[in-house]
Parts: structure tokens; C-alpha cells; sequence
């Protein structure tokens, strides 16, 4: 099969990206370092008979982009920090209603407007903590172009399996930068469409009751098949119910879908792990630079490894655990004042072990960075 | 009642108290649905929260219960995504005006065929009584023990001024213009909206010593009038019913699908 | 491995990004070579320090940052003061005539070019400049093959404006190839 290789902005493959899985709708507004997400969607989608909407706000657009969800469409949104704030309550409808639909967020620095133009990986937690209420959900990242192409697929593939909001988690850096990737033909990555109902007209269907391997299948609004979806604890037709049994049901159902398929969600690179004394754990782009400094400290023969996380949550603490067992000391690479550590302290035997090298000034993480910290550990100072 | 098939018994009985304005509002709105003989199938009704909100669960549609203001912005990605689905959004004043102003505003403006209904209590019922931006000066809430200060909005000005193309006033007390106004909105191929003042006698009437709902229904009888009628000329206080406005100008989605053309044409 | 790492730095709106982009590019879609390209800017969409890292290899690129370039260029007397220390020593400097006083020392080949002034005598349009730098940053580093930067031409500029374009590249890369090295 013959690739086009394209050198392009990460936030250009992203729309090639969800322009392969399917994607027909788009709903945003502009906001940096993201904008070229939309952008590109609009000049994009028209082309192939897709929809393209600038709302009026980041709220807005992830509820128009529900709607679509509902009427069948596969849809993302995209935005940056202040608007992955916004978007929060709706992020909670999204997953108390088990809709399907992406969320990316092309992180800048925060917290409130912070650094507009400048990278960052300070919104892992509130990917996961940023809606009120216990619920599970599954973001992905990526460090460089060609990950991230295949990540973007991957999260429209789990949203309709596990008909969930995913989150993918950029950053300004992989956002912008250009460095060239393969875009695959149709085929090469396995794409998952809506799972629709097969009850057929007249016959009752239940949209939130779960067939015996978790899934729910889904009935387009506009169909055959009339429900009710709502924001409230909601019985098997979709009808708001306070009947504490449904209720403990539903949220069991909505962790254990995700929770219970963490090893199916789990993504990840690994780089020289089998022998390693020092693993470095990282993801998105703080992992290139990891990835740089493991590069050429192999080449003088230090046991460095790179344990590259490309699923973020549900935390894939079993395999950290796994991976780490045999480390002298594990180290953590992420641009914020520490959040993926703290996960990573929780999973390991030793926590004590487990070292972070960050960067919060807006500048991208160097190896020299890195280096640094591995010489502090070490007792050797800077 | 030819009504009845549009209903879902299973979500019966409904939240709302004895002699709240809305029931008529759902009764009319059906009636308008049911002289159009609309296919339910291509029905939507999306809410966002509120008393007025739960309306969407009554009717056997597609019905979506979003968040507090956002059905608009839900239901605009409906619309945008399926443009051959009808699409309704009750609302209620707060709902719509405060916590979905900006929505409400970008909608009239975008001009998609989604029809609006503002079913105006000027109160928050659901939360227990407190004021809305459409309670106006000089009334009791639970949040305006002294009397409210904050002046309120004009929803026909509003509406018009944003942009919808068809607006309309009416009050639960005039039940066949409700029917009349939403048949009309229904087939308005642009943006509705629909304002139904709606009596509220547990927390608007009470507090405010306007009696019970017959008593309130007799105030919308007395304090409206028909739109340029002489009794407003005589009496410039009183609130003026009817259409507003009735207008065509591009719908967004048939622009949408003419964009599509041109790019796809080349 | 060969790696090359350059920085291009001017003042937004001069256009130093897409003379970077189109470095890049070309190296990857016809010289088999790997690139990446960034770039830092603040809020101004014109003025201000705009700066663009480009990195070519034959080997995957991961932290994908110039620190220390082995090439470059300054088209500000902001971006000259701020960036000549950085360079690698022995590295190579290309500056304009118009906008650039030379007066550090920097430990480098340096190619102080009147890029500007010829686009204005010979072309008129400030507007190809930055493609201007890209034919000398072509003569004097040999990263591509000017029938590269040709090519990328051709795919990103409308054909109205592609014959102003190349009679810029083919004049950067005549100055840069005419010009005597100068060593502080």
C-alpha cells in the first residue's frame, strides 16, 4: 500500500486523524493553542458533505456536538485549557448519558489564561477530576505525529465501544509542531462504528440496558426507536428514577465499563525496559525529550529505559508496576508541577523510589533538564 | 383525546403543582403538533432544567433533558447534524434567559429552523422560589426578601433584536393562541420563539399576594392585550400578544448545505 | 548520523516561520530526510520576536528544540542580539544588511547579506524576502537542493504569485553564493 507522507502540525493530524475514523461533525470555538484544529475542520468537512460549527463557546460546543453524537455522527471538539474548564459539566452529561464523542485538549499552561502560547501538561488531572461526581473515564495522548494519528483513531474506536466521552490530551508542542507523518490508507487501522439496536420498530427498546458483554447499543434520534435521554440517574428506558437500586447499578455500570476494560484501554511504548536500573516514565511531549536523553545515555551503555504512557486514564497502574519492578529508581518527565508521579507512586512498591523531572516555565523540557535531576538523585548535584 | 398518543403514560404523574401554567402549554403544544400531523419519529423536544423542562419527558419524541441553559446548544447540533428533524426547545425564563442568554441570543441569530418555546413564570420554581431575570422590579422571592431591584428582560425585544424571524407572545390563560403561535412557529422555516407567560400560584402568586391560578390566569386576561390594539394605546402598561415578527431569511442549515455544494462543485 | 539544527529568528510578519516550514518540508518530501520544525511566538501577530527551530537528520528526531544551531539566522537587530551567542562555534550566521548592524563577536562563518536591499531593487515585493534568506540559507548550507525548495514553492504558493517567488529564491542564492566569508 503506498503512504502519503504529509509535514504537517500536530493539530492538522489530528483532523486527518478523525477525518479517517469517520468523524462528519465538528463543533469549537477558537481558542490557541487549538485553533488550528478547527480551522482545518472547516475547510475539511464541507468536502465530504460533513458539518463544521463555531459556537458561541467551548459549552456550546460540546453540547451541539452531543446532539450530533445523537443523531448518529461521530464528532469531536477541540480545545485548550479555559475551555476544557468550560466544557467540564457537559463532559459529566456526556458520560451519565453514554454518549459517544472526543474531547481534545491542546494544553497550555494554566491555571486561567496562563500561557496561551506555550506547552504544557498540566490538565491530566482535570481530565479525569474535572466533572463533579464519581465516574470513570479514558484519556489518551500522544508524543509525536504518527502516535498521534493512530491515538485520535483509537479514541473514536473506544468512545463507540465503551460509549463514553474520551478525552485525547495534547499539548502546544506536539500541537504545532511539524514533522512528517504517514497518513495510512483506508483499512490499515480497524475502524469501530456505532453499535445500533437491532430490536426492531414496536418493539420495546431499552438504551441503557447493557447486552451481556457491557455494550449498549444505540438507536439514532430521528429513528425507529423514541427514548429519553437525560443528566439524571435514569432507569433502562432512559426515565429519571431516584430508586436507589438503579441508581447504584448505573454507577457501578458506568465505572466498571471502563475500570473493568482498563487492560483492553491501556496503551503504551516501551524503549529499553528489559534491563533498565533507571525507568523513566513519560507521555505526550515531554516523552521525546525522555526518549532523547535514554537515546544517548544507551549509547555510552547506562541502563536507561523509557516507559512511554499513551493512555493516560483509566492510570495503567498494573503495568507501571510491572514495568518498574526491577528499577533502581524510576523518574517521571512531565511538564507540571507533578501529577502523573503522584499515579505512578501509587502503583510502584516503592514509592520512595519514584523521582519527578518537571518544567513549568513555559519553556519545553530539555534533556539537560532531565540530566539534572538524574544527577541530583544520584547525589552528584547540578 | 387524539392527544393522548403523543404522551408517555410511563413518566406520569408529572412534577408540576395544581394550577401551574405548564400543563396547558404541553395540552396546546401537542394540539399544534397534532393539527400539523407531524411524524413523532421526526420529532425532538430538548430541555435544559426546570420545572418547564421536565416537559420533555412527557412526550413520546426523541426527548433530550440536558443541563440548566444549554438546550439550545444541544439542540442546535441536533438540527445542524439532521437538518430534517423537528425541533422544539420549552425553556423556562430563567433557564433560557439567565444561565442560556448567550445561547438564546446566538440562536435567534443563526436563524436555524429550531422552535424556541419561553414558558415564562418569572420565577425559579424548581430551586424553591427565587427571581429570575424576568421577575422585573419590585417583587418577592426567596432571594429578594426586600423586594427585587433588578430590572427585567423583554423577551419579544430581545428575540427580535438578535435576529429570530418569527416571534410570538401569548399566556396560558389565551390556550388557543398557544396552539395557534406554536402551529405557526412549527412551520416557520427559521428560528422561533414563542413566549407563554405561565402562572406559577406556589412561588410567583404566593409570595406576591396575586391569589390563587384562576386568579392569576384572570390577571394574564386583564394585563394583555392584542398587539397595536386601541386598549394599548389607552393603556400603555398593558402586555401586547401576538406575532412580532414573521420573516424569511436564510435558515442556517439550507446555507449550510448550499456551502457544501459550492465547496464539493468546486 | 548527520544532524543539522538551525534557527530562524526575525520579527513576526517577515515570514520567518514559512521560510522554516518550507526548509523543513522539502527536506522531508524530496530529500528522504527527517525534520522537524517548531516555533515560539507570543500574542502579536506582527512585530515581536517570532522564532522558528528546524531540525534535519537522517535519524528520528525526538526532542525536537535547537538550543545551540548550527546555522542561524537573524533577520532583526532584536533577534541578532538576543540569538548570536547561542550559535555552535564554528557555526554560520546569516544576517541582513538592512536590519542587522554586526558588533558582538560571535565564534562563526559569518554571511552578512544585502538580501533585503536586492528583493527592493531587483523585485519590489518586501513580501518575498524571507524566500530571499531561503535561496542564500540554500547556497551557503547545501541542507537541499534549490530544485527542492522549488518544488515546495510550486505546492504552497498560488501561481499568481510563483514567478516573484523564485526569482527570490534564485537571488538569495546567488548572493549567498557570491559572498566572501566573514570571520570577527
Amino acid at each position: 500500500m503506498t503512504q502519503r507522507t504529509e509535514f504537517i502540525q500536530g493539530n492538522e493530524v489530528c483532523v486527518n486523524a478523525a477525518l479517517y475514523a469517520g468523524l462528519d461533525f465538528f463543533a469549537g470555538y477558537p481558542i490557541t493553542p487549538s485553533s488550528e484544529i478547527a480551522e482545518t475542520m472547516a475547510k475539511q468537512l464541507p468536502r465530504i458533505g460533513g458539518k463544521f460549527l463555531q459556537m458561541e463557546d467551548e459549552i456550546s460546543s460540546i453540547c451541539s456536538i452531543i446532539g450530533a453524537s445523537l443523531t448518529g455522527h461521530k464528532v469531536m471538539t477541540a480545545t485548550s485549557g479555559p475551555g476544557f474548564s468550560l466544557m467540564q459539566e457537559t463532559l459529566g452529561f456526556a458520560v451519565m448519558a453514554e454518549i459517544p464523542c472526543v474531547i481534545v485538549d491542546v494544553q497550555r499552561g494554566g491555571p486561567s489564561t496562563g500561557l496561551p502560547t506555550h506547552g504544557s501538561q498540566g490538565d491530566v488531572y482535570q481530565a479525569r477530576w474535572g466533572t463533579h461526581g464519581d465516574h470513570a473515564i479514558i484519556a489518551l495522548t500522544a508524543s509525536n505525529h504518527q502516535d498521534l494519528f493512530s491515538m485520535t483513531v483509537e479514541a473514536f474506536n473506544m468512545a463507540e465501544t465503551y460509549r463514553t466521552p474520551v478525552i485525547l490530551l495534547m499539548d502546544e508542542i506536539t500541537g504545532h509542531t511539524r514533522e512528517p507523518v504517514n497518513l495510512p490508507e483506508q483499512g490499515e487501522i480497524p475502524i469501530i462504528g456505532r453499535l445500533r439496536t437491532s430490536v426492531p420498530e414496536g418493539v420495546d427498546y431499552h438504551p441503557y440496558l447493557p447486552r451481556e458483554d457491557g455494550r449498549l447499543p444505540m438507536s439514532d434520534f430521528g429513528g425507529k426507536h423514541r427514548y429519553n435521554v437525560t443528566g439524571l440517574y435514569h432507569d433502562m428506558w432512559g426515565f429519571p428514577t431516584t430508586d436507589p437500586n438503579v441508581i447504584h447499578g448505573l454507577i457501578h455500570h458506568l465505572m466498571d465499563k471502563i475500570e473493568n476494560h482498563a487492560h483492553e484501554i491501556t496503551r503504551y511504548r516501551e524503549y529499553y525496559l528489559d534491563d533498565a536500573h533507571t525507568v523513566l516514565i513519560s507521555y505526550g511531549c515531554s516523552a521525546r525529550t525522555a526518549l532523547h536523553v535514554v537515546n544517548s545515555r544507551r549509547r555510552r551503555g547506562e541502563k536507561l529505559g523509557l516507559l512511554e504512557l499513551q493512555s493516560l486514564w483509566p492510570f495503567p497502574a498494573e503495568l507501571v508496576r510491572a514495568k518498574c519492578a526491577h528499577a533502581h529508581y524510576i523518574l517521571v518527565v512531565e511538564m507540571n508541577m507533578g501529577q502523573v508521579v503522584h499515579e505512578v507512586k501509587k502503583a510502584v512498591h516503592e514509592p520512595e523510589r519514584v523521582y519527578l523531572a518537571n518544567r513549568v516555565d513555559g519553556e519545553f523540557i530539555t534533556p539537560t533538564d532531565v540530566r539534572g535531576i538524574m544527577r541530583l538523585i544520584h547525589g552528584r548535584g547540578v | 383525546m387524539a392527544i393522548d398518543k403523543y404522551m408517555r403514560e410511563r413518566f406520569f404523574p408529572h412534577i408540576w403543582c395544581p394550577g401551574c401554567g405548564h400543563g396547558t402549554i404541553l395540552n396546546n403544544m401537542l394540539r399544534a403538533v397534532d393539527e400539523l400531523q407531524l411524524n413523532q419519529n421526526e420529532m425532538v423536544m430538548v430541555s435544559g432544567i426546570g420545572c418547564s423542562s421536565r416537559i420533555s419527558g412527557y412526550v413520546d419524541f426523541h426527548s433530550l433533558h440536558t443541563l440548566h441553559g444549554r438546550a439550545l446548544a444541544f439542540a442546535t447540533g441536533i438540527k445542524m447534524s439532521q437538518p430534517n428533524l423537528s425541533v422544539i426547545c420549552p425553556m423556562g425564563d430563567g433557564d433560557a434567559l439567565a444561565i442560556g442568554g448567550n445561547h438564546f441570543i446566538h440562536a435567534c441569530r443563526r436563524n436555524m429552523d429550531i422552535t424556541a418555546i419561553v414558558m415564562n413564570n418569572r420565577i425559579y420554581g424548581m430551586t424553591g422560589g427565587q427571581y429570575s431575570p424576568l421577575s422585573g422590579s419590585g417583587i418577592t422571592a426567596t432571594t429578594a426578601p426586600q423586594k427585587t431591584i433588578d430590572r427585567e428582560f423583554d423577551i419579544t425585544s430581545l428575540s427580535l433584536a438578535s435576529g429570530a424571524t418569527f416571534v410570538a407572545r401569548t399566556t396560558a390563560y389565551h390556550y388557543r393562541e398557544i396552539t395557534k403561535y406554536i402551529k405557526e412557529a412549527l412551520q416557520h422555516p427559521g428560528f422561533s420563539v414563542v413566549e407563554i407567560l405561565s402562572q406559577c400560584p406556589t412561588h410567583f402568586g404566593r409570595r406576591n399576594k396575586l391569589g390563587d391560578a384562576p386568579e392569576m390566569l384572570k390577571l394574564y386576561k386583564q394585563n394583555t392585550t392584542r398587539i397595536g390594539s386601541e386598549a394599548k394605546q389607552n393603556n400603555p402598561e398593558l402586555i401586547e400578544r401576538g406575532i412580532f415578527r414573521q420573516e424569511i431569511a436564510p435558515e442556517y442549515c439550507a446555507e449550510y448545505a448550499e456551502l457544501i455544494n459550492r465547496v464539493q462543485q468546486g | 548520523m548527520s544532524r543539522h539544527r538551525l534557527i530562524f529568528a526575525g520579527s513576526g510578519g517577515q515570514g520567518v516561520i514559512t521560510a522554516a516550514i518550507i526548509l523543513a518540508e522539502a527536506a522531508v518530501l524530496f530529500e528522504g530526510q527527517n525534520a522537524v520544525q517548531s516555533q515560539s511566538y507570543g500574542a502579536a501577530a506582527r512585530g515581536g520576536i517570532s522564532r522558528s527551530d528546524v531540525i534535519i537528520s537522517d535519524a528520528p528526531i525526538h526532542f525536537p528544540k535547537v538550543n545551540q544551531p548550527n546555522t542561524l539566522i537573524c533577520l532583526t537587530q532584536e533577534a541578532y542580539n538576543k540569538f548570536n551567542s547561542v550559535i555552535r562555534p564554528g557555526g554560520i550566521l546569516i544576517t541582513d544588511t538592512h536590519y542587522v548592524s554586526l558588533d558582538t563577536r560571535a565564534e562563526a562563518r559569518i554571511y552578512h547579506l544585502p538580501l533585503y536591499t536586492s528583493v527592493m531593487q531587483e523585485i519590489g515585493k518586501p513580501v518575498v524576502f524571507n524566500i530571499c534568506v531561503l535561496g542564500a540559507l540554500q547556497a551557503i548550507t547545501g541542507l537541499v537542493r534549490l530544485d527542492s525548495l522549488h518544488q515546495i514553492l510550486k505546492k504552497r504558493i498560488p501561481s499568481r504569485f510563483l514567478d516573484i517567488n523564485e526569482r527570490a529564491l534564485q537571488l538569495g542564492a546567488e548572493l549567498g553564493k557570491n559572498t566572501e566569508v566573514q570571520t570577527h
